[in-house]
């Protein structure tokens, strides 16, 4: 069983939605970044995505552009990303890991030996921004060999007629982007939600995590009780951009700060009343 | 490779280099629809409304109602007689899209994208620019139609485009200057995706180049391929046989494929596209992406991208803002594939000397964006046979670029 399956059987056992932090590799530097991942399932992350940096990322907002902007100065690459998320299974074996990002960086190192080479690493599943159902066919045949999840992302946008082609090869988990928008900006309503919840868990059995927009512990607890889990990203890098000094260099308590951001969050999550 | 069995079959079911893109909008291995799953949609029903809209004679009938008296096409072929004296090889003509309403071609595809959003019933446009040509040119048919507009632009670009600026602003347009990235038209494309992806349900993306997700990349080539048509027509008429050679500039590639589309099953005809090369090829500061990139996936499509090893894109730099992007539209890299056009490329340099012999010898004062296809001619039109005959194609003009050549060139303002 896949570390993903596995974690979400465990939620559901645990009877509680899980949450799922977000945040950019090599944000702010390499080494604060790898202290920052080391601590988060501490702080309750039951799944971590890491987003690889990419010059020209059209999905997302401010915040991420800027956390991806310093990273890619800081020497990201996809390639490097890689290499931290196999030392982070040196000490951790449990906490699924997702990749979020845009296809070129694949692209330019090959869709097989990306596949192979993120399995062993450690890489749990795939969330390839740019790459619709329609242009995936070259990634998914190694994708699926090399036995990592392909995680869809659904839109507010994507109707009924759409939706079964776009749930097709999915699993894993099926992604929510709870507003139409870019990452980070507009806050969607729990209404809203529900009604996706609602209209998505016809069409699939696959857990669902809701992102966009979630920035608040309320909010990711409502809806991380109407969803399986809930996704939490802008918050924590501009935490990260707001431990930073004029340099754009770390300061002493920003692994910290961040850290204890994803505990409020994560406790927001597990709080039942 | 599969690329070598892609000339594809045309509706008269012989083979053809004008029969792209495929259903899934490929040129070959290039183009398709590379976007996030929220405009995915969104691009699937332009697409329709465009397939739709082809076919239907009143929306045929305005275009041709508006090309002509509006924008004023035809635009001329015209003879460019003291150039070919002074070059003394092949017979050069202009293809003076200069001279449409706005001051450059790109008023042949804004017109077609305008009224098909209307048919859409979208009340909203947006557009990315680089030099300003598009985006001055969707600010006047936003104008005529009474539609707000919002227009993107790298804030490098905000500054050395100072003139067109001011128009869009006098045409009653919104710009955004973006500060993001580069700062200049990759980065006012990435903008231009993130507001249409935030306003999905009112809003019409006019894309100003043969590039971006399918349908765009053919829908762009056949709003210009108005340029090529005429030209057919006009060279006919004037020297009684097709020409021997094709020449435009390249930055997207909309004003080139516009040229070359109609004649690209004419077997005889070559054809130049001329890249930016910027301060040299060699020297990585540039714009030419089939010159010196590989091929990628950025912007909606898959194609020749310059780019890093790990797949991160890589600053152009040309003189000419309008040049200025790290991409190419999927038909020129698949064409350029196919080795049925010749990409060629010309320095800044080059271009700012083509430019003043232009203007000295003709008359005529082209964008910088033509200058490098002139600049091309001017480094090869000398060595050719004199019955040869050549067209290329005056993209634009340069009155936006005044300000900028004459401080290149230390005139005093």
């Amino acid at each position: 069983m896949s570390r993903l399956s596995k974690r979400f059987d465990d939620l559901k056992a645990e009877g509680r939605g899980g949450f799922i932090p977000f945040v950019t590799a090599y944000d702010p530097d390499i080494n604060t970044f790898k202290k920052i991942l080391a601590g988060l399932p501490e702080a309750g992350a039951d799944v971590i995505e890491i987003g690889v940096p990419f010059t020209d990322p059209a999905a997302d907002g401010p915040s991420i552009q800027a956390a991806g902007q310093r990273a890619l100065k800081a020497g990201a690459s996809l390639k490097g990303t890689l290499e931290i998320i196999r030392d982070f299974r040196k000490t951790n074996n449990e906490t699924p890991i997702v990749l979020m990002g845009y296809f070129n960086p694949i692209y330019r190192m090959g869709c097989e030996k990306f596949a192979n080479v993120a399995a062993e690493a450690g890489v749990d599943g795939l969330i390839t921004v740019d790459l619709p159902p329609e242009e995936e066919e070259e990634l998914r045949g190694p994708v699926q060999s090399a036995g990592l999840d392909i995680v869809r992302l659904i839109a507010p946008t994507t109707d009924d007629n759409r939706l079964p082609n776009v749930l097709k090869h999915a699993s894993g988990f099926i992604y929510y982007v709870s507003i139409a928008g870019i990452t980070g900006t507009t806050t969607p309503t729990i209404d809203s939600i529900e009604l996706a919840a609602k209209r998505l868990r016809k069409h699939t059995k696959l857990p669902l995590a809701v992102g966009f927009g979630i920035r608040t512990p309320e909010l990711a607890n409502a809806v991380s009780r109407t969803a399986d889990a809930a996704v939490v990203g802008s918050a924590v890098v501009e935490r990260v951009a707001a431990n930073l000094d004029a340099n754009g260099n770390a300061l002493p308590g920003l692994v910290d700060d961040v850290l204890h951001l994803v505990k409020s969050l994560s406790d927001g999550v597990r709080t039942r009343s | 490779m599969i690329l070598k069995a892609v000339l594809t079959m045309s509706p008269e079911g012989v083979n053809s280099f004008r029969a792209g893109p495929d259903e899934s909008g490929r040129f070959g291995l290039f183009g398709g629809r590379y976007v996030a799953e929220t405009l995915m949609p969104l691009i699937l029903e332009v697409e329709q409304a465009y397939h739709n809209a082809r076919k239907d004679p009143e929306f045929l009938r305005l275009m041709d109602y508006y090309l002509a008296h509006y924008v004023g096409r035809p635009s001329p072929l015209y003879f460019a007689e003291r150039l070919t004296a002074h070059l003394g090889g092949a017979k050069i003509y202009l293809k003076r899209d200069e001279l449409n309403h706005t001051g450059s071609h790109k008023a042949n595809n804004v017109l077609g994208q305008v009224l098909l959003a209307k048919r859409m019933g979208k009340t909203r446009i947006i557009a990315e620019t680089g030099a300003g040509q598009h985006g001055v040119a969707t600010a006047t048919f936003c104008a005529l139609f009474d539609i707000p507009c919002v227009v993107y632009m790298g804030a490098t670009d905000v500054e050395r485009q100072a003139p067109n600026v001011a128009r869009m602003k006098l045409l009653g347009a919104e710009v955004r200057p973006v500060t993001s990235g580069s700062r200049t038209l990759k980065d006012a494309m990435n903008e231009g995706l993130r507001d249409w992806v935030a306003h999905v349900h009112d809003t019409y993306y006019v894309i100003g180049t043969a590039a971006g997700p399918h349908p765009y990349p053919e829908m762009v080539r056949d709003f210009q391929s108005v340029i090529g048509r005429e030209t057919r027509e006009q060279i006919i008429a004037a020297e009684g046989r097709l020409p021997d050679t094709l020449i435009a500039c390249i930055g997207g590639g909309s004003n080139a494929i516009g040229l070359f589309h109609p004649f690209l099953d004419d077997q005889d005809v070559e054809m130049f596209g001329v890249e930016a090369a910027g301060r040299g090829v060699e020297t990585g500061e540039h714009a030419a992406a089939i010159g010196g990139g590989k091929p990628g996936v950025l912007h909606g499509n898959r194609t020749y991208l310059l780019q890093d090893d790990d797949g991160q894109i890589a600053e152009a730099h040309s003189i000419s803002a309008g040049l200025d992007y790290p991409g190419i539209g999927p038909e020129h890299s698949w064409l350029a594939q196919q080795g049925r056009v010749q990409y060629v490329n010309a320095t800044d340099e080059e271009a700012l000397e083509a430019f003043q012999t232009c203007a000295r010898l003709e008359g005529i004062i082209p964008a910088l964006e033509p200058a490098h296809a002139l600049a091309f001619v001017l480094r090869w039109a000398g060595s050719q046979p004199k019955d040869k005959l050549v067209v290329m194609n005056m993209c634009g003009r340069g009155d936006k670029d005044v300000f900028a050549v004459a401080q290149h060139l230390g005139l005093p303002i």
